[in-house]
């Protein structure tokens, strides 16, 4: 670096740099940042879901160009989009496609957190965080399903919005307000529009810091202990790069098959019907990556107490998110990763096949066993969260940690040469 | 006031001074002045002033058969005219209310026995019962049965089974029939709004 007579380029950076710190921030957070140098696969999908959000919002402003947000011509505008606008059906599909896919890798995202206890401290508010972008997308991708202003766009607004009328005395009054009328109307479909507009933005403020928080501290790893020194992390170019890259790749393959041979796979027939504010499909379901909170809606047909079953279903839903904030401190092991805890690595795949089946319910009419299995599937994730976390903390014995991430990761504790320094870049 | 910043004063109780009188008004005022300032900027989601403009809807009854259902639109939402069978009149009158979880009487909820004139909105999410037709699945109270989550109503449209928790309600959010928006404006016709 001691280059006594620099190139123009590097004159420029350093006239930049001296007055505002880019370059300097972009090589220390993406270039040489260390990272523990044992992350799986499993740690590809944070960078994914920041791609997708790029994919999202630039796909999104195209078709912004070309939408009407009015009630008498969203449907026929995105219509035009899918037949007359150049390559319109191309980036329609991929933002309609785009949303299943970043919710597919921002629910890996999260299990994998689960599974390794990345929020564990001291990565509480980084999780915390995490959370809040979590609901930011649920309420972004709900609004723009409004949209195409079909069918199931129409009573899906319906149904949503009537969450608001279970909360007792002002519970009509707030309705009224989200709708600016009687129903779901003209005003509705504007002021979502705005919205949907508005809050990938406000994502990526999150995301950014999201990010700050990740990077103080550095990403969690397989064994979840924390790195110790410099043998135990490699700097994130070219290693992660390169491995992003490369799940990258694989991932736009799979999107990819979705956008061009099953665009609607993941859709509902029904929303290329026109809105009917006079006819409710026969079977409304919510996109699938909304299905378990709309099971556990569902399963709630009793008062709780003084509640009503329809507030307390309208609680649960929402609680299923919420109580994921408490969960730094629900759990009580000290011990990240699921690798080194007997019970807990197997008590972690109960929740998934109880989210899973929370998925199945909301697909299906509640009738007979769907009822009956929606209403054991919530009382369990509710279990899981409150008790099975605190209380296997408290009676599992972990299996011992490695000494360090470079013991285990090479083996035995044996260094490598050039050991005790950070590995060289090739 | 002035002897509030008299140094003796200020002295015996340090934290109150003219300044922090100052400060804590100054502060109140402000916080009301951004709080009018927003108020507009919110008020303007809540229903514009064409959309309240009670909109009329004048249904003549004269074609609806005995035991037809027809749906009418108001406000942006239906309105569901039964023309309702003795049986169905019978049926809804002699029920035991307090068995019901929206205890109402069924003379509450019609001028005439013969018309039940409701808002065909689900009271649980806000979806449309089906019922309307004459192939539809009524339910087993021949009421409306609403196929979103599965609520039941009876022929006067009150709630019987299912997560809804309210009656389907009269036009206007009324309580009684005598109170809601429509009216007979002579013996076959209706004024709704």
């Amino acid at each position: 670096m001691a280059d006594t007579r620099p190139g123009a380029t590097a004159r420029i950076i350093r006239w930049i740099d001296y007055r505002l710190p880019f370059v300097q921030l972009l090589n220390h957070e993406l270039n040489e940042y260390p990272t523990p140098r044992n992350l799986s696969y499993w740690w590809n999908y944070g960078s994914l879901s920041g791609i997708m959000l790029v994919v999202m919002i630039a796909s999104g402003v195209i078709l912004a160009t070309q939408y009407t947000p009015s009630s008498d011509l969203a449907f026929d505008s995105v219509e035009r989009i899918m037949r007359d606008v150049n390559y319109g059906w191309f980036v329609r599909y991929v933002h309609m496609n785009g949303g299943s896919m970043f919710f597919a890798i921002v629910y890996i995202h999260l299990f994998r957190g689960l599974y390794y206890g990345s929020y564990k401290t001291p990565r509480e508010l980084l999780w915390i965080l995490g959370v809040i972008i979590l609901l930011l997308l649920i309420a972004t991708a709900f609004m723009g399903y409004v949209l195409p202003w079909g069918q199931m766009s129409y009573w899906a607004a319906t149904v949503i919005t009537n969450l608001f009328s279970a909360i007792p005395l002002v519970g009509p009054g707030i309705v009224t307000f989200l709708w600016g009328g009687f129903a779901v109307g003209d005003p509705t479909l504007h002021r979502f529009y705005a919205l949907h507009y508005l809050l990938p933005f406000i994502i990526v403020a999150v995301v950014l810091l999201h990010l700050v928080a990740l990077h103080r501290h550095g990403s969690n790893n397989p064994l979840g202990i924390d790195h110790k020194g410099p043998q135990d992390t490699i700097p994130f170019h070219p290693y992660y790069t390169i491995k992003d890259l490369f799940g990258l790749t694989v991932f736009l393959l799979i999107y990819a098959f979705f956008v061009f041979y099953a665009p609607n796979y993941l859709g509902e027939p029904d929303n290329y019907i026109p809105a009917n504010p006079m006819q409710t499909p026969n079977h409304i379901v919510p996109e699938w990556y909304l299905l378990p909170y709309y099971a556990i809606l569902r399963s709630i047909t009793f008062p709780i107490l003084f509640i009503s079953s329809k507030l307390a279903g309208v609680i649960l839903a929402f609680s299923s998110i919420l109580i994921l904030f408490f969960l730094p401190w629900l759990d009580t092991s000290p011990v990240r990763s699921a690798r080194f805890r007997p019970i807990y690595k197997w008590v972690f795949w109960l929740l998934v096949i109880d989210v899973i089946a929370l998925g199945w319910v909301g697909a299906n009419p509640p009738e007979g066993i769907v009822v009956t299995v929606g209403q054991i599937a919530t009382f369990y994730y509710f279990i899981h969260m409150l008790i099975l976390f605190p209380l296997i903390g408290k009676l599992e014995r972990p299996r011992p940690l490695p000494s360090s991430i470079g013991a285990a990761a090479l083996g035995g504790g044996a260094r490598l040469g050039g050991a005790g320094a950070p590995m060289a870049k090739p | 006031m002035a002897d509030v910043a008299q140094p003796s004063v200020t002295e015996a109780h340090p934290g109150e001074t003219r300044r922090d009188f100052l400060l804590l008004t100054a502060g109140a005022i402000g916080g009301v002045g951004v709080a009018a300032t927003i108020w507009p900027f919110v008020d303007t989601l809540n229903p514009a002033r064409d959309t309240l403009a009670l909109s009329t809807t004048e249904v003549d009854l004269a074609p609806i058969q005995i035991g037809q259902r027809l749906t009418v639109a108001w406000r942006g939402q239906p309105v569901f005219i039964a023309h309702r069978t003795p049986e169905e009149i019978k049926a809804a009158e002699d029920v035991d209310i307090s068995q019901l979880r929206d205890p109402q009487k069924d003379s509450d909820r019609v001028l005439k026995p013969e018309w039940l004139i409701i808002v065909g909105v689900c009271t649980h999410l806000g979806c449309i019962p089906l019922g309307q037709k004459t192939g539809d699945d009524r339910g087993p109270y021949g009421g409306w049965f609403c196929p979103c989550h599965g609520s039941i109503y009876d022929t006067s449209g009150r709630i019987r089974q299912g997560p809804a928790p309210l009656n389907l309600r009269l036009p206007g959010q009324a309580e009684q029939a005598s109170e809601a928006l429509y009216k007979f404006t002579s013996d076959s016709v209706i004024t709704i709004g």
